[in-house]
C-alpha cells in the first residue's frame, strides 16, 4: 500500500490558542495510531502575527512541512488568515473557516483594508467551505465563551475518518478537570458545522 | 512509553534519561525550550545564565565537578560563546558536556543566518546533528558517552524544525549517573601556553580517534536503493530528501558531520552513478566532500540561503512546476506582529520618535519598535550593541567638535547579558551618550524568563535582585533617573535632561511587561466621540486595541485595550477616558 499521508493546517492569529487544538488533533492522531509530525514557529511571531501550525499523518512521515497545494484541510481560527494561507488548499480540499475578522495592525492604522469579503471569496475557490461563528456557538450553545477552540475543532473533526471516542478521550485528557464536561459540549456543538 | 516531543522537548527528556544533573543556558529563539523543558526535573539542576559564555563556563565548571551537562544557546549565542568553547576543546572535559546550538534558517526569529555546522572544525568539536525528534533524544545519550571517552565537548546542531517540529519518540527510564571524580590536572586545564600546547597536539590525536569512529558509528549510515541516484545528506534536510525521492534513490546519512566519515563517503559515492549532496545553508558536507576528490551536486542547484523544503527539490532536481498560487482579486493585508496592547516600550519609542533622535537600537520585543507607525529605532546588530553603539556615535561627532548624541536603548535582561561592559566602556572613555533601559521586569521576546534584576531563579527560588540603577551609579554614573515607562511627561523630561547632560546618563524606564500573571487589572478606556476630532494622534502609538474605522472614527476595543491610558495621554483634545469617569493618572 502506498504511504498516503494527510496534510493539516491550523492557521490564525498569535494569541488564539492555536496551540491548543494543535496538541488536541495531534493527540487524537497518535491515539489512533498514526505516525504523526507537528511543526510550528515560535518567537516573534506570537506578537500578534499570523501563524501557522503544520500537522502530517500517515504510516510513516517524513518532512514536517505542508507543501503548498498540497493540504487536505485547513482550519482557520481568522478569515483574512483562511485567505492568506488559501494557495496551500488541495483543489480537492476542505476549509473550515471560523467567521471572525481580527484586524491586523495596517488596517488598524488605515494603511490597508481587510478583505470583509472573504468568504465569498473562499467560497469561489475552495471546493468545500465550512464556515462558524466559534465566538457565537460558544457563547450561545455552550454558554462559555472560551470553549471556541474546541467548537472549531469539533467542525474539524467531522472532516476527519477518527472516530468520535477518540477525539472525546483526548479532549478529556488535555483540558483542566473542571472544564471537561463544557468541552466536550463545545466538540459536539462544532459537530453540527457540516 | 511515546510521547510527542519537539526536539527541544527531546532533548531535554533525553538529559533526563541519559543522568544529566546539570543544565544551563540563556534563552533564544529556537532554542529556548531545551533547559525550560528541564526546570521542572527534581534531579537536574537548571539555570538561566546571563548570556551564552557565562552559561558554557558554568556548564564546563559542572562538567569537571563530574557532572552531565546540557548548555543550550541559539546560534547567535554560540558566537558569545566562543570564547570558551574554543579552548574548552583543549581542556576537554570530565563529565558529558553537549552544547546544543539551535540555527534558525530563514531568521524567523532572528537578526543573521548562519550555519553553525561551520564551528565544529572550527573549534575541532565532534558534531552531532539530528534529523527528528528520537534521534534527537538518543543522541543526548550518545553524546555524554562521546563527550566522556573523546574527552571533548560535543556540539548538537539542530535547526527551527528539528527544535519546534514535533514527532512520536520512544522514551524509557532514567539513568542514575554519578558524579565522576574530580582531580587536579593542571596541565591539563590550565591552558597557559606551555600547557596548551601539548593540548593542542591532544586535540589533533583526538580528531584521529575522532575520524576513525565516524566510520563505523552507526548513525552515520547508508539506505540503499536503486543506485542511478545517491544522496548524501544530514538533520532536517534527509527528511525532505525521504519526502521527495522515497525509495528511488540511494541516501548516506550522515549524523556525526564532523569529522567525515571518509571512507564510507567514498564507498556511497563509488557505487552510485551520481551524487546529490542535499543540506540547507552553506555547503558545508560538499566543500569537504569535493575536498576528497568527489564529483557531487550541490549548491549549484540548491539555494545557500533560507530553508530548505521538499517544495524546493522538486523544483530544483526533479524540475517539476511549483504550485500555482490561487489568484484572488482581493489584496491580503500582511499581519505583521506588533508592540502589544499596553506594551511599555510604547510610550518610550513614541518619545524618541518625537525627539528626533538618533537610536541605537538593541535585541528584544523592542525591535518591532523599528515598524511604523513608531519607527523610532535606528539601529538593531547584536545584544548589548546599543551601548557601545551611542557611545561611539557620541565620540566620533564630538572628536571633530560636534555636539551630537545617539541614545542607546536595550531591554533589562539584554542589559545583563552584554550592556554592563559597554556602559563601564562608556564611563571609562569619559563618554556622553545616553543609555534608556527598557525595564520590563522580565526576559519577555523569548517568553518570560527571569533575569538577574528579576529576584527569581529559574528554579523559583527567591534571590537578590540587582537593581540596574544601583549598577550604574557604582560605576561613577551620576546622571540616573528612574521613570515610569507609562507616564510620557516623565519619560520625555528624563530623556531630554539626559541629551543635555555632559556626561554618561542612564534613564531606565521600569514598567512591568502587559503579559506578566499577576499584574493589577486596570479599566479600559474608552473614546468620547463627542470629542473626538479624528485627528489621529492616538494612531501614532500603533497600539493594536486602537480601531480605526473606514469612516475615519477611532475606537478602543475594550477586550484589548489594558488600560495603560498611554493613548489618552497623547490625545490633545481630551477625548479619551475610562468608562464613565476621568483616566488614572
Ligand atoms: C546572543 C543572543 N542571545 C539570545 C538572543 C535571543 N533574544 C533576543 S531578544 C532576547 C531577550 C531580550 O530581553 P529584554 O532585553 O529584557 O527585552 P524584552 O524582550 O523583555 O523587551 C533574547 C534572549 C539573541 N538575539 N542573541
Amino acid at each position: 500500500m502506498a504511504n498516503k499521508v494527510t496534510n493539516v493546517l491550523l492557521v490564525g492569529v498569535g494569541g488564539q490558542g492555536t496551540i491548543l487544538a494543535a496538541r488536541i488533533l495531534s493527540g487524537v492522531l497518535q491515539e489512533a495510531g498514526y505516525d504523526v509530525k507537528m511543526s510550528e514557529v515560535h518567537g516573534m511571531s506570537q506578537r500578534g502575527g499570523s501563524v501557522v501550525t503544520f500537522v502530517r499523518y500517515g504510516e510513516k512521515v517524513y518532512s514536517p512541512l505542508v507543501e503548498k497545494g498540497t493540504a487536505d484541510l485547513i482550519l482557520s481560527f481568522e478569515k483574512l488568515e483562511a485567505l492568506r494561507w488559501l494557495p496551500y488548499l488541495k483543489p480537492e480540499g476542505t476549509m473550515v473557516v471560523n467567521d471572525l475578522a481580527l484586524l491586523p495592525a495596517p488596517v488598524l492604522l488605515g494603511k490597508a483594508e481587510y478583505p470583509y469579503n472573504a468568504l465569498d471569496v473562499l467560497r469561489e475557490k475552495a471546493k468545500k467551505l465550512i464556515t462558524l461563528d466559534a465566538a457565537k456557538i460558544a457563547e450561545e450553545k455552550v454558554g462559555n465563551i472560551r470553549t471556541q477552540n474546541v467548537v472549531l475543532l469539533g467542525a474539524l473533526a467531522n472532516n476527519m475518518d477518527i472516530p468520535t471516542e477518540t477525539w472525546e478521550k483526548v479532549v478529556r485528557e488535555s483540558v483542566p478537570p473542571k472544564t471537561v464536561d463544557v468541552n466536550l459540549k463545545a466538540f459536539a456543538a462544532g459537530r453540527q458545522y457540516q | 512509553m511515546k510521547l510527542f516531543l519537539s526536539g527541544d522537548e527531546a532533548i531535554a527528556r533525553g538529559a533526563y534519561e541519559y543522568g544529566a544533573t546539570f543544565a544551563a543556558a540563556y534563552p533564544g529563539t529556537p532554542s529556548t525550550e531545551v533547559v525550560e523543558n528541564l526546570i521542572p526535573y527534581k534531579e537536574i539542576y537548571a539555570e538561566w545564565s546571563t548570556n551564552e559564555k557565562v552559561a558554557l563556563e558554568v556548564g564546563l565548571g559542572a562538567s569537571l565537578a563530574g557532572a552531565r551537562v546540557i548548555v543550550a544557546m541559539k546560534h547567535v549565542g554560540v558566537n558569545v560563546a566562543a570564547d570558551p568553547l574554543f579552548t574548552a576543546a583543549y581542556t576537554g572535559v570530565n563529565g558529558g558536556l553537549i552544547l546544543v546550538s539551535a540555527d534558525d534558517p530563514s531568521m524567523h526569529s532572528s537578526q543573521n543566518e548562519q550555519d553553525n555546522r561551520n564551528v565544529a572544525p572550527f573549534a575541532k568539536i565532534p558534531m552531532l546533528e539530528p534529523s527528528d525528534s528520537q534521534e534527537a533524544k538518543d543522541l543526548v545519550g550518545v553524546g555524554f558517552k562521546i563527550s566522556e571517552e573523546m574527552d571533548t565537548p560535543v556540539l548538537m546542531r539542530i535547526t527551527t524544525r528539528i527544535a519546534h517540529g514535533k514527532g512520536l519518540v520512544e522514551c524509557g527510564q532514567r539513568q542514575e549517573v554519578p558524579l565522576r571524580e574530580y582531580k587536579k590536572q593542571s596541565a591539563k586545564y590550565c591552558m597557559v601556553p606551555a600547557f596548551a600546547r601539548p593540548r593542542r597536539e591532544a586535540v589533533e590525536e583526538r580528531t584521529a580517534r575522532l575520524k576513525e569512529f565516524s566510520e563505523t558509528f552507526p548513525y552515520n549510515r547508508i539506505e540503499w536503493g536503486p543506485k542511478d541516484v545517491g544522496i548524501i545528506t544530514s538533520g532536517i534536510s534527509y527528511q525532505y530528501a525521504k519526502e521527495v525521492f522515497g525509495a528511488s534513490v540511494s541516501y548516506l546519512k550522515l549524523t556525526l558531520t564532523w569529522p567525515l566519515p571518509e571512507k564510507l563517503i567514498r564507498e556511497f559515492a563509488s557505487q552510485v552513478k551520481k551524487v546529490y549532496v542535499i543540506e540547507e545553508l552553506d555547503p558545508y558536507l560538499e566543500t569537504q566532500i569535493k575536498a576528497l576528490g568527489i564529483d557531487v551536486i550541490g549548491k549549484d542547484v540548491i539555494p545557500n540561503m533560507f530553508e530548505l523544503s521538499a517544495e524546493i527539490l522538486r523544483e530544483r532536481i526533479l524540475g517539476e512546476e511549483p504550485a500555482k498560487d490561487n489568484a484572488l482579486d482581493v489584496a491580503i493585508p500582511p499581519r505583521p506582529p506588533v508592540l502589544c496592547a499596553g506594551c511599555p516600550h510604547r510610550p518610550v519609542f513614541y518619545t524618541l520618535k518625537k525627539m528626533k533622535v538618533p537610536v541605537m537600537g538593541d535585541i528584544g520585543c523592542y525591535g518591532l519598535g523599528v515598524m511604523p507607525p513608531l519607527e523610532a529605532v535606528d539601529t538593531t546588530v547584536c545584544m548589548g550593541a546599543s551601548i557601545g553603539m551611542a557611545h561611539g556615535f557620541q565620540k566620533a561627532n564630538a572628536w571633530v567638535g560636534q555636539d551630537k548624541k545617539a541614545v542607546g536603548v536595550l531591554g533589562d535582561s539584554t542589559f545583563f547579558h552584554s550592556g554592563m561592559t559597554g556602559l563601564a566602556d562608556m564611563v571609562f572613555n569619559k563618554g556622553a551618550g545616553v543609555v534608556v533601559v527598557l525595564d520590563n521586569r522580565t526576559t519577555a521576546m523569548t517568553g518570560h524568563q527571569p533575569h538577574p534584576g528579576t529576584g527569581i531563579t529559574a528554579k523559583g527560588e527567591v534571590s537578590e535582585p540587582i537593581q540596574i540603577e544601583d549598577v550604574a551609579r557604582s560605576m561613577g554614573i551620576t546622571d540616573v533617573a528612574v521613570v515610569d515607562s507609562y507616564d510620557l511627561a516623565a519619560v520625555e523630561n528624563a530623556i531630554r535632561h539626559a541629551l543635555d547632560f555632559n556626561g554618561p546618563s542612564v534613564v531606565i524606564c521600569k514598567r512591568a511587561c502587559a503579559l506578566l500573571k499577576g499584574l493589577p487589572k486596570m479599566p479600559p478606556l474608552t473614546i468620547d466621540q463627542d470629542k473626538c476630532t479624528k485627528c489621529h494622534t492616538c494612531l501614532r502609538t500603533g497600539c493594536p486595541a486602537l480601531v480605526h474605522h473606514p469612516d475615519k472614527s477611532v475606537t478602543i476595543d475594550p477586550n484589548a485595550c489594558t488600560g495603560c491610558t498611554v493613548c489618552a495621554q497623547v490625545c490633545r483634545f481630551d477625548a479619551i477616558g475610562k468608562v464613565g469617569g476621568e483616566v488614572r493618572g
